[in-house]
């Protein structure tokens, strides 16, 4: 084991690391956001939107993210300098990047397993509270607002930390499209020096160690949330 | 865009088109994909057992096992178990003498997809085991059944029940995880299309119809897991 690399890559490895927890943060705050809608969407009466959330989720789901990453990056990518006046505009440099292509596969695909979830949450509401709302004169609005996703979110958070480590586990093939995450960074070591292994177990104790932080900080917030079983 | 006709000329069977590829590569999918499937419900079986064994060093062995392969990232896991396993074989050959040898690709990849899935499915069927009421098990000692009899009428088919519901997650899981061993380079489906597409520059296409390829893989599997749920678990009471 010959660990001697490991100052003079220090800078790379740690711009692979900030890479890869902004990857995650960007994917789960946003994928969040967007599976309150897939799941408000499946449930509601409208049928063309609940179709279409339907088909979203299942088709997310029933992928690799592997394809829909490179459906992103080399397919909707080609298409991209078509589009009139996009390569002159100032999100050209942005819309260029792997990094990009990688936040947003990884927006969409959390957003299909968070908004399934959600839904089968939603559904476990109590039925009596939403009734209860009702006959207090709350609008549907209000209703989803105050009553039905607080009480869905907080029926669903014990699995929430297992889709985050999850979806942490599952960012390293954005180095596939070039984005120089942890795991690019162990990759670049590793045609440099021609090591293997110990790029690769450094990284992987960087993997493990945040999935830690994360299961301890959910078990936090699980706890400060009151309920009642 | 192109015309309808293009794309189905590029799609098709034989040769100008890159259907063929495609084809074969899902067939490597779904072999790499079922190998490691079955792989890992034999060492999942063996793990299940072992960390109920009641031996210590051996539920902390298959602790450590399923813990480390559960906590890395899949792709880190292939990647290192490939090139270990590639490695190792070759340092063993050349121990006795003999020189490298190309490891055949499909074989590595479902020894490494399979190694991981046995983590999992060791969880899994070790939950169900647990599921199985205790009554149960002590009837079929106490009418004095040798173990591997009360295995296979007893344990085996109160546990594939419970089982089936992570089965089907597992199998969902394999298919897409299947995906990437094409970045160590085995031509799957994944690699496949994506050969085809610098091929011909269609991106889009040939990515959307590996992405249907691979959904018609899963739904039609889901279909499979719901009618054997509802097989094996006929006679029992419905769920709520």
């Amino acid at each position: 084991m010959d660990f001697s690399w490991v100052a003079s890559y220090a800078d790379l490895l740690v711009r692979g690391a900030a890479i890869t927890f902004l990857l995650l943060s960007i994917s789960v705050s946003v994928g969040f956001a967007l599976a309150i809608l897939l799941a408000v969407a499946q449930l509601g009466a409208f049928f063309p939107l609940r179709w279409l959330s339907r088909g979203y989720c299942t088709f997310f789901r029933g992928t690799p993210l592997l394809i829909q990453l490179w459906l992103l990056y080399y397919g909707l990518g080609s298409y991209l300098p078509f589009i009139p006046g996009l390569r002159a505009s100032f999100l050209w440099p942005i819309l260029r990047e792997g990094f990009f292509f990688a936040a947003l596969a990884l927006t969409l695909n959390f957003a299909a397993y968070q908004g399934e979830i959600l839904r089968g949450a939603m559904l476990s509401v109590p039925k009596g509270e939403l009734e209860a709302a009702r006959a207090f004169g709350m609008s549907p609005g209000k209703i989803l607002r105050r009553i039905w996703l607080p009480r869905a979110i907080r029926i669903a958070l014990p699995t929430f930390a297992g889709e985050v480590v999850l979806q942490l586990k599952a960012t390293p093939i954005v180095f596939s499209v070039t984005v120089m995450d942890l795991y690019g960074a162990a990759y670049k070591i590793r045609q440099d020096t021609l090591l293997v292994y110990e790029p690769l177990i450094l990284v992987t104790v960087f993997y493990v160690g945040l999935t830690f932080a994360i299961t301890q900080v959910f078990q936090k917030l699980e706890k400060s949330v009151p309920s009642r079983r | 865009m192109n015309s309808v006709n293009s794309i189905l000329e590029l799609l098709s069977i034989n040769p100008p088109g890159w259907g063929g590829v495609l084809l074969t590569g899902a067939l490597a999918t779904l072999l790499i994909s079922m190998g490691a499937y079955f792989l890992g419900m034999v060492l999942g079986l063996f793990g299940a057992f072992g960390k109920l064994s009641g031996f210590r060093s051996i539920e902390w062995l298959l602790q450590l096992y399923t813990t480390v392969v559960r906590a890395v990232p899949e792709l880190i896991l292939i990647i290192a178990l490939y090139y270990a396993g590639t490695d190792g074989l070759n340092r063993v050959l050349a121990l006795v003498d003999l020189g490298p040898l190309e490891v055949n690709g499909l074989l590595a990849a479902v020894i490494v997809l399979g190694f991981v899935q046995g983590a999992y499915m060791t969880e899994v069927l070790r939950g169900a085991i647990l599921a199985i009421p205790v009554g149960q098990l002590e009837a079929a000692k106490a009418f004095g059944m040798r173990p591997a009899l009360r295995f296979r009428r007893v344990i085996l088919p109160a546990l594939i029940p419970n089982a089936l519901p992570g089965f089907a997650n597992l199998w969902m899981g394999v298919v897409k995880d299947s995906a990437l061993i094409a970045v160590v380079g085995y031509q799957e489906l994944a690699l496949a299309a994506r050969m085809a597409a610098s091929n011909t520059k269609q991106y889009m296409v040939f990515f959307l119809a590996a992405a249907a390829i691979y959904l018609t893989i899963t739904l039609i599997s889901n279909q499979i897991f719901t009618a054997l749920e509802a097989y094996y678990r006929r006679g029992q009471r419905a769920l709520a």
